[in-house]
């Protein structure tokens, strides 16, 4: 919402400057988004009259003007503009004035001295461009102060309204908040029903009642064709940002900008038969005003005639029958349609007017008859003509129920007191009718106001008024309760204090992806889609967290950061039988050096180990499985599925070589992807006996084939159950001389404690010819002397 | 009448020309051995006359004593200086720098979240979740923002389907929440949010706080005053000016607009806050009677207040980030400055 400050003073004039006035606005909810003046400040320009204009003898392209300025005398001015002409009358600079950037001085230009400088829109700020004087018209009065004569001290007010305050979408609403917040009295424009003098009319049959529970029109003919829109109404029209058209379109603009309610103007002669308010026939098209060509549904309001669909109810009127240089008979169209009935189709349309905002919201059902008044009474006196009488057919008009409010509750809402006296005084300013019965009032909202239906609704009319900056700020005062503290979880920050400590920096990437990623991480995976994702490569939802990690790393390499640890905790997500599952999950990628370059340590590239050593500290004090397994993304034989007790809990490995070469890698990284629900828990510690016997230590090293995974070899010996084990580990692998190339040689530790003795050489031996023979057996694993 | 002193003084030179222990032990035996000269000299004494052996014996102790003094001077000047040797070959230069993996650390982001947590767990609130691909109940519906209601059209929306979308709000938490948890209720809840616009002032994604408070006695009152403690206390400034205006969401009523006096300006108006001295942070509002109607809360008891802040904002107000997008483009260099 776009207005004139002069405009609103014309309406409203309280003793505020434009920047108090402005904070008013704000701090009342209508916020005022900016303030610019209409011109740039400057002084000493008036109206001239160019009386003569000669060659200048040394400069083809100025001129010698002789300008009448109501100084005295005629000014000499010398001038470049290519549209100064004998006659014209256009803003002077007089010597002594300043211009946005510079003084004017009586100067010689070419050796021919200038008594001053005629502007063009631009000199004066009012344009960004130009290409020639200002044009002023032949009535101009010459001598007269420019900025009086066009009204440039004036201030442009833009406000970003919500969309609860229909009301103040015009300039007369504005005014009833400005005469609310300070008492100044509003002072509206008189509206007096036209004298009837034509005698055409139009039948008009609404069907569509619902949507439309008012609608009124008339005929007016014999209009003036060369009629032209006053200067008044084209400054204020330009002052809310629109163009002028012609008179009756202009008409039509201003009355919607003046009291809020859109109005069409159709031309009498391109419509066949009836008015008709109907909904749409699925699949009806209409050729809008803007010539765009819609396709129409159902639920949409139409205005139509023999011929079809003529117009958009509310939102835009068709081409086929719009006004145009030859028309000299209209029918004016003023209707309420009801907010439901236009709400959405316009953005589905992909269009938004000013029409349509407003219905949209609301527009004061109560005024329509007068708004048709208003714009007739403006076409007669700029354009002439002949009015026909008002065709009038009005339904269920919404209701204004009563709205109960108690000065208690408002109190208690607002934690400030309110008394009665004060209640009824702030409601008065806001001209809402009330009674009171008992504690209670009954607020009868006005037709202009959508938004006062519940008690709620009037408590923020009293806060709004009361002053948001007068309710005092309170500590809150609430019971104390601790908060709970679960010990068997641990929060994600816990998982990302450890990760941070261990040299990962964390990253944040878009939950919707490539939808390539998702093929190249997540195979198979059918991703969620987006119908209206913002760019092709942001078209799915993620199913994993890789794909964003392999982006942030091919970033940094381009920004030649070498040595990448990056981490990422978050949500993907995933088809289910019924909506989505959205687990969180916990992923990390490493590339390059396994530390920074240093002096202590040779480089190395980070590997599988390095890695997974991370995620057992992750999981650590519990005990991830890892075992070796198939996904598509990475290395076949670098490839681990990790499980909690029987739950599977992600995957490590290293990168594919299929894809490393595909992303353009010089080495492949190590990649993992948890559910964070399995790094949550914790158990609760639970102390156990500590024995006060010492432990026995034996080593064992077995020689079995290359390809016995380590853990199939522990799980064996811990399966066998032998009392007294506290611990089984490996310590060595050795390949290699005196050992066969498909084999290798593994060296365990395994430790024996009891709590009610020490291990005799005799019982240890026992336990390890049990291991020694059951590794035999199991494994062909022979004893490496 | 022998005399010694030429023994001891070869002595004494030989100790002093060695310089390894084994070397001194060696130099030892030749004096004081079992066939060192001085034992020899004491064997000797039996061939002399009775009269002389005392004084004979004398001076071969005497003698023997100036050697052994002198052989444990050099053993404790050789173990001195061995160990002077090894402290010296065992030196290091402690400016090296030290080995081994550095220490990353957390994206702005989540270390400015965890900033608000913690000041609103230091009064008692706590952290609820909920799901990001949200039904357009939860996050229009139930928030009193009915099909149609232009409300929506300030939501650009990601659509999933007809029924879902990505929330565009972190405000569909209360909901879930209060379906589940009776009042009194005291959370917020962070999370991701999203919204189809992308410019230099927008990201599709991007991260927001809900809070909500359900209890009998809340008021706008304790709304203001709890929202001016959380921006002084987050901006570490106890003399940071705030005001409140009203505003519009469809799911609180009264609604306010926060500002606070600009962090960057100290409110003399600058670019960030197109100089107008104010910054807008949050909204927020007493819960509308619908949502608590949505979720079977009797709100002629209770009363509730909640808010939403966006992370981004109060991560580049508070460290100076001036682009947005750099949030996401994860360039390590601009997250490593946060560590």
């Amino acid at each position: 919402m776009k207005f004139s400050e002069l405009w609103l003073r014309t309406l409203v004039n309280p003793a505020l400057d434009s920047a108090a006035l402005s904070h008013l606005l704000t701090m009342a909810g209508l916020e005022v988004e900016a303030l610019d003046p209409v011109a740039a400040d400057f002084s000493g320009v008036v109206v001239g009259q160019v009386l003569s204009v000669a060659p200048h003898p040394d400069a083809d392209r100025l001129r010698v003007c002789q300008v009448e300025a109501g100084t005295g005398n005629p000014l000499q001015i010398v001038c470049g503009a290519p549209n100064v002409a004998e006659g014209v009358r256009v803003p002077c600079a007089l010597i002594g004035a300043s211009l946005p950037g510079f003084e004017i001085r009586k100067a010689k230009l070419r050796g021919i001295e200038s008594q001053g400088m005629l502007c063009s829109a631009r000199e004066l700020g009012l344009t960004e461009e130009a290409d020639g004087l200002l044009l002023l018209p032949d009535d101009a009065p010459v001598g007269k102060n420019i900025r009086d004569y066009l009204h440039l001290d004036d201030k442009l007010y833009t406000l970003k309204l919500t969309p609860n305050r229909s009301d103040c979408l015009s300039v007369v609403g504005v005014a009833r908040e400005v005469a609310a917040l300070t008492g100044s009295p509003l002072s509206l424009p008189r509206i007096v029903p036209a004298t009837v003098t034509g005698s055409l009319a139009r039948r008009v049959q609404v069907t569509a009642k619902q949507g439309c529970p008012r609608y009124c029109g008339r005929v007016i003919s014999q209009l003036n064709r060369a009629a032209r829109t006053p200067a008044w109404m084209i400054e204020r029209l330009s002052r809310s940002g629109l163009r002028s058209i012609s008179p009756v379109v202009d008409i039509t603009n201003y009355v919607l900008l003046e009291l809020g309610q859109p109005l069409h103007a159709f031309d009498l002669g391109k419509l066949a038969g009836d008015i008709q308010v109907r909904m749409a026939a699925a699949g009806e098209t209409l050729t809008l005003l803007n010539d765009q060509r819609a396709t129409l549904e159902a639920d949409m309001l139409v205005i139509a005639d023999d011929n079809g669909v003529q117009a958009l109810a509310g939102i835009m009127g068709g081409a086929a029958t719009a006004v145009d240089e030859n028309t000299s008979e209209i029918f004016l169209e003023a209707a309420y349609f009801n907010p439901d009935a236009i709400a959405g189709r316009a953005r589905r349309l992909g269009l938004s007017t000013d029409s349509s905002h407003r219905f949209e919201r609301g527009v004061d059902y109560a005024a329509t008859r007068n708004a048709l008044e208003r714009a007739t009474a403006l076409i007669l006196e700029i354009c002439g003509g002949a009015a026909g009488a008002i065709t009038e057919v009005s339904g269920d008009l919404p209701q204004r129920a009563p709205v109960v409010l108690r000065s208690a509750r408002a109190s208690k809402v607002l934690g400030v007191t309110l008394s009665d006296a004060r209640v009824e005084e702030l409601l008065g300013r806001l001209s809402l009718n009330f009674q009171r019965e008992g504690a209670v009032y009954r607020v009868t909202p006005p037709s202009y106001r959508f938004d006062l239906n519940i008690e709620e609704d009037l408590i923020e009319e009293l806060a709004r008024l009361y002053d948001y900056d007068n309710i005092v700020a309170q500590a809150p005062v609430a019971r104390l309760s601790m908060l709970p503290q679960p010990e068997h979880q641990r929060g994600v920050d816990a998982l990302r204090t450890l990760l941070t400590a261990r040299d990962y920096q964390e990253v944040i990437t878009y939950s919707f992806v490539d939808a390539a990623w998702e093929a190249d991480f997540a195979p198979g995976a059918q991703p969620v889609t987006l119908k209206n994702p913002i760019a092709s490569q942001m078209g799915v939802m993620r199913s994993t967290l890789l794909g964003g990690l392999m982006d942030v790393l091919r970033n940094n390499l381009n920004r030649r950061q070498d040595r990448v640890r990056i981490f990422e905790s978050g949500r993907c997500y995933l088809p289910a039988v019924e909506g989505f599952d959205q687990p969180q999950r916990l992923a990390g990628l490493v590339y390059g050096d396994a530390m920074s370059e240093q002096w202590g340590s040779a480089a190395r590239n980070v590997d599988f180990f390095d890695v997974k050593a991370d995620i057992e500290a992750l999981y650590s004090p519990q005990r991830a499985r890892f075992e070796k397994s198939v996904h598509p993304a990475l290395h076949p034989g670098q490839c681990a599925e990790i499980w909690l007790d029987d739950v599977h809990a992600g995957w490590l490995g290293s990168l594919h070589p299929r894809l490393s070469q595909q992303y353009d890698l010089a080495t492949a990284p190590v990649l993992f992807e948890l559910s964070l629900q399995t790094l949550l828990g914790r158990m609760l510690p639970k102390h156990g006996e500590i024995s006060r016997f010492q432990s026995a230590r034996r080593d064992l090293a077995v020689i079995v084939d290359e390809s016995i995974p380590v853990q199939t070899l522990i799980d064996a010996m811990y399966a066998a159950r032998v009392e007294g084990i506290a611990e089984i580990a490996l310590f060595d692998v050795y390949r290699g001389k005196g050992i066969d190339s498909d084999k290798k040689s593994l060296a365990f530790r395994v430790l024996l404690q009891d709590t009610q003795k020490t291990f005799t050489d005799t019982e240890v031996d026992a336990v390890m010819a049990i291991f020694t023979d059951l590794l035999k057996q199991k494994f062909n694993a022979q004893l490496r002397s | 009448m022998q005399n010694f002193d030429h023994i001891v003084a070869e002595a004494l030179a030989k100790f002093a020309a060695v310089n390894q222990v084994v070397e001194l032990e060696q130099a030892k035996a030749r004096y004081l051995g079992k066939s060192g000269l001085l034992t020899e000299q004491l064997k000797q004494l039996g061939k002399l006359p009775a009269a002389e052996r005392p004084a004979a014996g004398n001076l071969i102790n005497l003698a023997k004593e100036r050697i052994q003094q002198a052989l444990e001077a050099r053993r404790i000047a050789l173990a001195q200086a061995q160990l002077d040797s090894k402290l010296a070959a065992e030196t290091l230069d402690v400016t090296l720098p030290g080995r081994g993996l550095g220490t990353g650390g957390l994206h702005p982001v989540t270390r400015t979240l965890s900033r608000i947590q913690a000041l609103f767990a230091s009064i008692g609130f706590e952290v609820a979740e909920g799901p990001e691909i949200e039904t357009d109940f939860y996050n229009f519906t139930a928030l009193n923002i009915p099909e149609n209601h232009p409300a929506r059209a300030m939501h650009d929306t990601f659509y999933v389907d007809d029924k879902h979308l990505l929330r565009t709000h972190t405000s569909p938490v209360q909901i879930h929440y209060l379906q589940t948890n009776k009042p009194p209720v005291k959370i917020i809840a962070p999370g991701r949010v999203y919204r189809c616009d992308s410019d230099v002032t927008h990201t599709p994604m991007f991260h927001q706080v809900e809070g909500l408070w359900v209890d009998e006695e809340v008021s706008f009152a304790a709304l203001k005053g709890v929202l001016a403690d959380f921006m002084q206390r987050f901006f570490e400034r106890d003399d940071l000016k705030v005001r409140f205006r009203p505003s519009f969401f469809p799911f609180t009523e009264p609604s306010a607009e926060m500002d606070i006096a600009c962090v960057m300006c100290g409110g003399d108006g600058c670019r960030v806050c197109s100089h107008t001295g104010w910054l807008e942070v949050l909204g927020c509002g007493m819960v509308h009677p619908n949502v608590l109607g949505h979720v079977h809360v009797d709100s002629e008891k209770y009363l509730g207040f909640a808010f939403g802040m966006g992370v981004e904002r109060l991560a580049m107000l508070r460290y100076g980030v001036d682009d947005l997008r750099l949030f996401f483009a994860n360039d390590l260099r601009f997250l490593k400055q946060f560590n």
